[in-house]
């Protein structure tokens, strides 16, 4: 599913909206997730999931072409981990 | 600070002009529609944002950590979450003390 498809969706369910409401909708909740994360918050969405910071330590890395030596500098990445519904949910299919 | 359900509500409330009560339906579809793709096994594309992908995990062994006792851990499926080049580098630019433990 891609972003175009779950607004099609969302716009589907809300009938009494114009589409352009659900297209805004879905970009205002994903700037606003992403915000968040470049503000250094976190984001709990109860029976999905949680996305938190992860920290990553400067380290000594090594350039591939040339193997010389570079400092890696220390930085965030974004971390999502599974609610408990959705972590059930999803572990149902397998065969 | 944390993000949750309730403030996306409020933002769809005072940007997008929806009244409260489809500002709260609307968030809560959002991320049901995503979960549902998953679950159906689908891959959730968001470009901008990220991907949530499923990964199926072969059983493997385990150990209770108290008891020590080996238990194996059954197979299972999970999703993953791969953050997009603009959400990585918006969040690198962090500094340590934007963030406090």
């Amino acid at each position: 599913m891609t972003k175009s498809e779950l607004i099609e969706r969302l716009a589907e369910r809300f009938p009494q909206l114009v589409a352009k409401d659900a297209e805004f909708a879905v970009k205002m909740i994903l700037d606003a997730m992403s915000g968040a994360l470049s503000s250094g918050d976190r984001i709990e969405i109860r029976g999905f999931g949680s996305f938190a910071l992860s920290y990553r330590p400067p380290r000594m890395g090594r350039n591939p072409k040339s193997g010389e030596k570079v400092r890696v500098p220390e930085k965030y990445v974004p971390h999502f981990k599974a609610g408990k519904e959705l972590r059930e949910r999803v572990d149902q299919l397998l065969p | 600070m944390t993000l949750t359900k309730a403030e996306l509500a409020d933002l769809l409330f005072e940007k997008v002009g929806l009244n409260k009560r489809e500002a709260k339906d609307m968030v809560e579809a959002f991320f049901d529609e995503i979960r549902a793709a998953l679950e159906a096994g689908n891959t959730v594309k968001l470009s901008g944002f990220g991907i949530f992908q499923l990964r199926d995990k072969p059983q493997r062994p385990g150990r209770n950590p108290k008891t020590g006792e080996e238990i194996p851990i059954t197979a299972r499926r999970v999703v993953t979450f791969h953050a997009s080049q603009k959400l990585k580098a918006a969040v690198e630019q962090l500094g340590p003390p934007a963030i406090e433990e």
